[in-house]
C-alpha cells in the first residue's frame, strides 16, 4: 500500500513527457520484433485521432469516461483511499440513468437533469457504501470494492433484463429523446460522431475536482485525513465522515461517467458480458497524471487518443491494436518506476550544468 | 582516545534548499575514537549535515573525504560500504518482526535458499554482547521500550560494520534512566575505536560525554573546541546562540484563581482489558501550572487523549470551567477553550505535507476568520502563519514551505505558537520542549509562565525533572494509571520523587 501511495504522488512535467517517449519506443520495438513498421503504424494511429472531423469527435467521446473515473481514482486516492471499484460505480452510473430515462417521460428539462442525478447518486451511494464498510468495519476498501464490483456487473444485468428489456434483444429499451444528453448541432458539425454534453460535465468536473479539494474547508479536511489520519484526529475532524464523504464524491465522478455513456453515446444499456474497463482504466489515467485534475485530463487524452487510434492502426499497418496496450502498459510503468526516467535524465542533467558552469 | 587518525573530513560543505543555505562552507573533522558533539539552534543545519555525510543528500559544493580518501557518497548503501551508520530519531523499524530480523533485514545470513535464522539471532547476540547493548534477539519490536528499540537501531549499525556512528538526537526520547545507560553505551562505543558523532541540544550530555564539539549557527561553523577543559555550559551555550541565556525561568509566587479544569475518577480500559486509566482524580485553577512527573507508560498519553476526547473515557467526569466536557467530541472540546500541545509532533501535531501556513489553522480551520461559506480564505491564513512564524521565530524559507521541510525543532515551536494562539482557558503541554534547542527553550518556558500569568490553567506532562521543578507550581506523580502523591514543586527531592514514580511510595495528602 505504502509502495502503492508513492508511486501515485509522483508529478512533475518532465518525467511523463519523456516516459511517454520512452512508450512509444518500446512500442515500436515490439513492432519491429514482430516484423511491423512502426513508423507506418503510428503514423496511422495518428492520423486516425486526427484526420476527420469525425474521428477526432470520436476520439473525444472515448476520452471523455476516462475523465471522469481518472478524477473518481485520483479523488479517492487524495484521501488516502484506494478506489479500486470504480468500476461498479460506473456501471451503477449507467444503470441509473437508464432506469430513468426508460422508465420515465418528463419534459427534457427535468427528465435529462433527473437522470443524470440518479446515476450519479447511484455511484456516489456503490462508493458510499465502500467509505462506510472502511469506516465503521475496518474492511479494507480495496477488498469490498472489488466484491462490489463484481455485484454491480449482476445486479446491472438483472435490472436490465427484468425491467428494462428489449424483447428479443440483449440490451435495454431505448432512453427517451427527452432525457438524451447528445449535442445535435455538434453531432451534425463533427460528421456523425457522438458529441455530447458530458464531455463539457467532465470539464467542469476537473474545475470541481481543483476548487474542491484545494479551495474549500471540506477540500482541507478530505487532504488532511489522506495525509494523515492522527492529526486530523487531533484538529477535531470526523475522520470516518470524511472517509465517508471522499467516497461518495469518487463514486459520484465515476457514476457521471457511466451516465454519459448510456445518455450521450448509447442510448440503451446491454446486458453486460463482461466489466466495461472504464473504471480500471481510471486507475491507469490517475496514475498518468499524478492525481492532480490536470494531470488526469492530460493522461485521459492520452489514454484514450492512443485507444483510439489503435483501430487506425490495424486497419493502416496491420498491426494489432493490442501493441497499443503495450505502449500505454510502458508510458505508466515509467511514469510509476520514475526512478528509471530520472537515472536516463540524470547524464543529460549534469551535462548541462556542467555546461552552465563553463559559462559562468 | 589519543589516536590522532582522522576518519571524516569534510571540507567546506554547502548545501541550499529553495530560499536558503542550510550549509555554509562546512568544515568538519572526526578522530578515530572521538566523540564529537555536534551542537546548533533548531534549523542551523546539524541533521542536514549529517544527511549528506550518510548519503541521503548531495551537496552542493565540498568534498567529503573518508579514511583519507576523497569520496562521493551516493546513497545510503554507499555510505553503509564505507563504515557509517546512522541511528535516526524517527526509528525505521518493522513493528511486527523480531530484533534479529530487523537487524539482518537486506543482509540476511543464508542457508541454501533458506535464511538461516539461528545464526542471525547468534551474530545479534554475540555483538550485542560485545558492546553491552542487552538485547534479546528473539522478540518482536512491538513490545519493546522506545530505549530497546533504539538499541537495535544501533545494532543494526553494527552489524553492517559501521565504524563511524551517528547519532541525531538520540535522547530527545529517552527517559532519565535509558539516557544515562545510553551515554555509557555510547562510551563503550568509542573505547572500542568506534568513531561517533552525536547531534544533542542537551548541554550536560556533550559535557558528560564530547570529546570535541562543533558549534554551527544559520549554517555556519562558528566554533570547534578540541579541547574540553574550556568548556562550560554557558560557553557552550552563548557559542550556539550568539548571546547570553539565562537557565532559571523567572517565575512569581503563583496566584491561583477560580477551577477552570477537574477530573474527577477518570477511568479509560486499555486494550488488553486493563485500566490504563485507574481513577485519575485532580484540579487545576486559573494561573496555575501543574506538572505530572512519572515515567513514561503510566498512563499520561492515555490521560491526554481522554481529556481532550481523542479516546472514549469509561468512567468519571472531566469539568472545564464548570462544563461537563467529558463526553463531547474533539472538537467541541478545542472550541470550548483546550489547547494541546501533543507530544508526538508527527503523529498528532502535524501535516507533514502541508504547508505551514495550512498547519497553523490545523484546529481551528473551520472558523469563520479563515473563510466563509465553506472556502478557506488563503489571505487571512498566510496573515495569521506569518504572523506567528515571525512571533515564534519559526524558521523555514517561508509560509508555504511544507512542515516537512522545517527541522525538527521549527516544527515544534510552529505546534506550540499555532496552541497558544488559541488563547485557550486550559492549555495541555506534553514534552513541550522536546527537540528545542536552549534559546528555545528559554522562550518557550518564558512564554508558559505568561500564559499562567495571564490565567490560564496549564497542565504539563515532561519526562525532564528540571523543566518540572522550573515549571510548575505543583507536581503530581503518575503510576499506573492513577495519581500516587504530590510533592513540592519548590523544594527539589529526586528520591521521594523516584519512589513515587516507581510506586513504592505511599499515598499522601
Ligand atoms: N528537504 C528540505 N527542503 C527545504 N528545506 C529544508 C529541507 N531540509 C531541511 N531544510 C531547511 O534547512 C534548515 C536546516 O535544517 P536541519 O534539519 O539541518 O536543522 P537542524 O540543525 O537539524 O535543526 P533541529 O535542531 O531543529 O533539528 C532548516 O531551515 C530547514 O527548514
Ligand atoms: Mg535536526
Amino acid at each position: 500500500m505504502e509502495m502503492i501511495k508513492k508511486i501515485f504522488n509522483k508529478s512533475s512535467l518532465l518525467v511523463p513527457l519523456v516516459s511517454i517517449l520512452l512508450g512509444l519506443l518500446v512500442g515500436a520495438l515490439a513492432m519491429l520484433a514482430g516484423g511491423y513498421d512502426p513508423l507506418l503504424a503510428y503514423g496511422s494511429l495518428f492520423k486516425r485521432v486526427f484526420g476527420s472531423s469525425y474521428h477526432m469527435g470520436e476520439t473525444i467521446r472515448a476520452i471523455t469516461p476516462l475523465i471522469f473515473t481518472g478524477l473518481a481514482v485520483a479523488f479517492a486516492f487524495r484521501t488516502g483511499l484506494f478506489n479500486i471499484g470504480v468500476e461498479g460505480q460506473f456501471i451503477m452510473g449507467m444503470t441509473g440513468a437508464t432506469l430513468i430515462g426508460v422508465l420515465l417521460d418528463l419534459p427534457w428539462y427535468l427528465h435529462g437533469p433527473l437522470a443524470i442525478l440518479t446515476g450519479a447518486l447511484f455511484g456516489g451511494l456503490w462508493a458510499g457504501l465502500v467509505g462506510y464498510l472502511k469506516a465503521k468495519r475496518g474492511v479494507n476498501e480495496v477488498i469490498s470494492s472489488i466484491m462490489l464490483n463484481w455485484t454491480a456487473l449482476y445486479l446491472a444485468n438483472y435490472i436490465v433484463t427484468k425491467f428494462l428489456l428489449e424483447p428479443g434483444q440483449q440490451k435495454s429499451r431505448n432512453v427517451h429523446e427527452s432525457a438524451l444528453m447528445s449535442i445535435d448541432w455538434l453531432v451534425q458539425l463533427m460528421d456523425k460522431a457522438r458529441m455530447h454534453w458530458g464531455t463539457f460535465v467532465a470539464l467542469a468536473c476537473v474545475l470541481v475536482f481543483y476548487i474542491l479539494l484545494w479551495r474549500t474547508k471540506q477540500g482541507y479536511e478530505l487532504r488532511a485525513v489522506g495525509h494523515n489520519p492522527d492529526a486530523a484526529l487531533y484538529a477535531g475532524m470526523n475522520v470516518n465522515r470524511t472517509i465517508v464523504k471522499s467516497m461518495f464524491i469518487s463514486g459520484v465522478f465515476a457514476g457521471l461517467g457511466g451516465v454519459f455513456e448510456i445518455l450521450g453515446v448509447f442510448g440503451n444499456q446491454t446486458v453486460l458480458a463482461a466489466s466495461v474497463g472504464y473504471g480500471f482504466d481510471g486507475i491507469a489515467v490517475a496514475l498518468l497524471g499524478g492525481n492532480t485534475p490536470i494531470g488526469v485530463l492530460l493522461g485521459a487524452v492520452l489514454f484514450g487518443g492512443l485507444s483510439y487510434g489503435s483501430n487506425g492502426m490495424s486497419f493502416g499497418a496491420g498491426v494489432p491494436s493490442e501493441i497499443v496496450r503495450i505502449v500505454i502498459g510502458s508510458v505508466i510503468f515509467f511514469v510509476a518506476a520514475h526512478g528509471i526516467v530520472k537515472f536516463i535524465l540524470k547524464p543529460l542533467k549534469l551535462k548541462r550544468s556542467d555546461k552552465s558552469k563553463e559559462a559562468a | 582516545m589519543n589516536q590522532n587518525e582522522t576518519v571524516v573530513q569534510l571540507k567546506g560543505i554547502t548545501k541550499r534548499f529553495p530560499g536558503l543555505v542550510a550549509n555554509d562552507s562546512i568544515d568538519f573533522e572526526l578522530k578515530k575514537g572521538q566523540i564529537h558533539a555536534l551542537l546548533g539552534e533548531n534549523g542551523a543545519g546539524k541533521s542536514t549535515l549529517m544527511n549528506i555525510l550518510f548519503g541521503l543528500y548531495q551537496p552542493d559544493e565540498g568534498e567529503i573525504w573518508i579514511n583519507g580518501k576523497q569520496t562521493v557518497i551516493s546513497g545510503a548503501s554507499k555510505a553503509i560500504e564505507l563504515g557509517i551508520g546512522m541511528v535516526h530519531q524517527h526509528f525505521k523499524l518493522v513493528q511486527p518482526f523480531t530484533v534479529a530480523e530487523n537487524i539482518v533485514l537486506g543482509e540476511e545470513p543464508q542457508k541454501g535458499l533458506t535464511i538461516d535464522y539461528k545464526l542471525a539471532n547468534r551474530k545479534v547476540k554475540e555483538i550485542s554482547e560485545q558492546y553491552g547493548l542487552k538485547v534479546d534477539p528473539q522478540v518482536r519490536i512491538q513490545d519493546i521500550t522506545v530505549g530497546m528499540q533504539q538499541r537495535v537501531e544501533i545494532l543494526k549499525t553494527l552489524y553492517r560494520g559501521a565504524d563511524i556512528v551517528i547519532f541525531d538526537e538520540p535522547t530527545a526520547v529517552l527517559t532519565v534512566q535509558e539516557i544515562e545507560e545510553l551515554l555509557e553505551i555510547i562510551r563503550g562505543l568509542a573505547a572500542e575505536g568506534k568513531s561517533i558523532i552525536i547531534i544533542t541540544h542537551k548541554l550536560k550530555e556533550v559535557m558528560a560525554l564530547a570529546d570535541a564539539v562543533t558549534v554551527i549557527r544559520r549554517g555556519k561553523v562558528v566554533a570547534t573546541v578540541d579541547d574540553m577543559a574550556d568548556a562550560t555550559e554557558e560557553k557552550l551555550a552563548g557559542l550556539m546562540v550568539g548571546r547570553d541565556v539565562s537557565f532559571k525561568v523567572e517565575k512569581q509566587q503563583s496566584n491561583p484563581g477560580d477551577v477552570v479544569l477537574d477530573v474527577r475518577d477518570l477511568t479509560m480500559n486499555g486494550d488488553q482489558g486493563k485500566k490504563v486509566l485507574n481513577g485519575m482524580t485532580f484540579q487545576i485553577r486559573a494561573g496555575e501550572i501543574l506538572g505530572i512527573a512519572g515515567v513514561d507508560g503510566n498512563g499520561q498519553s492515555e490521560l491526554i487523549y481522554g481529556i481532550t476526547g481523542m479516546r472514549k473515557t469509561h468512567g468519571g467526569t472531566v469539568t472545564l470551567n464548570g462544563n461537563d466536557i467529558t463526553h463531547l467530541t474533539p472538537r467541541e472540546i478545542s472550541k470550548s477553550g483546550v489547547g494541546h500541545i501533543p507530544e508526538d509532533r508527527h503523529k498528532h501535531g502535524l501535516v507533514l505535507d502541508f504547508s505551514l501556513s495550512e498547519n497553523m489553522i490545523l484546529g481551528t480551520y473551520f472558523d469563520e476568520r479563515y473563510g466563509r461559506h465553506g472556502f478557506l480564505d488563503f489571505k487571512m491564513m498566510d496573515k495569521t502563519a506569518q504572523e506567528l512564524v515571525t512571533e515564534f521565530d519559526v524558521r523555514s524559507s517561508g509560509i508555504s514551505t511544507h512542515a516537512r521541510a522545517l527541522s525538527g525543532g521549527n516544527q515544534q515551536k510552529a505546534i506550540i505558537a499555532r496552541e497558544l494562539h488559541k488563547n485557550p482557558d486550559l492549555l495541555i503541554a506534553v514534552q513541550p520542549t522536546r527537540g528545542l534547542d536552549i534559546g528555545a527553550i528559554e522562550f518557550v518556558h518564558k512564554r508558559l509562565v505568561e500564559a499562567r500569568n495571564q490565567g490560564k490553567a496549564i497542565l504539563l506532562i515532561s519526562f525532564e525533572l528540571d523543566e518540572l521543578y522550573a515549571l510548575s507550581d505543583r507536581i503530581a506523580v503518575m503510576f499506573e494509571g492513577r495519581l500516587t502523591g504530590e510533592v513540592d514543586a519548590h523544594e527539589r527531592d529526586d528520591a521521594k520523587l523516584g519512589l513515587l514514580m516507581t510506586g513504592s511510595g505511599k499515598r499522601e495528602g
